[in-house]
């Protein structure tokens, strides 16, 4: 047991047991923080494995932007220290035995599979690496779905507006 | 024992299927969000897990997990919008209060 390895089970112990809080608590305010402590954990996982850029924009993007939009919504649509209904027993129990049917279907096969990786040198994934894959425009280079994602941020963000405009009254 | 792919696949197997329950048991529409977060969060950690792993020669899997948070924080923009204005309609973001088009 080396440092490495108390860090990582210390990091899955935080994702899981913070992603479990957040899908069971009955206050919604404290489940928008128990997200947050998941994608924190998430972030540290990948920190852990030295990918140090993706960590960066999992902060910026998750925790700096969606947990922090999902808590305006929070005050946008909810009185304050109100509890959520309870789901019905029926429902928790169904959903809990998919959900063991599901993930024993996947853990039979993620630990009889016999995994090939490479066995070519490790390309180091730094910001340099990814930026010239990011817009090569040759074999392998990601410059046209980079383009597809920024006009689909475009769409999104006229879109919200769209939707969420406070359509005035007819006057005549 | 050092953890490696296993024990990541593990983790992102058990936050999938924690998202998948929250999902079927939630009946507010900022909680399905959220665990729909969790859903996609689970599959960034795959992607990357088999990166590090398995293709350290490529950076393909990092690419699919730039670019599934970036589709993410476009669909919790417009899902955001749009609960809020179910709460102007209906006043309420509970599912069960917003079935007009299911009959």
């Amino acid at each position: 047991m080396d440092g490495s390895t108390i860090i990582f089970y210390i990091l899955a112990a935080l994702t899981l047991g913070s992603g479990l809080l957040a899908v069971t608590t009955r206050q919604i305010f404290r489940s928008a923080i128990y997200l947050l402590f998941s994608l924190i954990g998430i972030a540290g996982l990948y920190f852990w494995m030295n990918y140090d850029f993706i960590a960066a924009v999992q902060i910026v993007v998750y925790v700096g932007g969606i947990v922090v939009l999902i808590i305006f919504s929070i005050f946008l649509t909810h009185q304050t220290g109100e509890k959520l209904p309870s789901p019905t027993l029926s429902r928790q129990l169904f959903a809990a035995l998919a959900v063991f049917c599901g993930a024993a279907l996947i853990l039979v096969q993620l630990y009889h599979f016999q995994y090939t990786g490479t066995t070519e040198t490790a390309l180091e994934p730094n910001v340099n690496n990814i930026g010239m894959q990011m817009l090569s425009t040759d074999v392998g280079g990601y410059a046209l779905p980079f383009e597809v994602v920024s006009i689909l941020l475009l769409a999104a963000l006229v879109g919200c507006i769209v939707i969420a405009l406070r359509t005035k009254p007819q006057t005549n | 024992m050092h953890p490696g792919l296993g024990q990541i696949l593990f983790i992102s197997t058990a936050l999938f299927f924690i998202g998948v329950y929250g999902f079927l048991t939630r009946r507010n529409l900022v909680t399905m969000l959220m665990s729909i977060e969790l859903i996609l969060n689970s599959v960034n950690l795959n992607f990357i897990a088999f990166n590090k792993y398995l293709w350290a020669n490529r950076l393909d899997g990092l690419f699919f997990t730039i670019f599934i948070i970036a589709i993410a924080a476009a669909e919790a923009a417009v899902a955001i919008a749009i609960i809020i204005n179910l709460y102007r309609s209906h006043g309420s973001i509970d599912v069960e209060n917003a079935e007009e088009l299911k009959y």
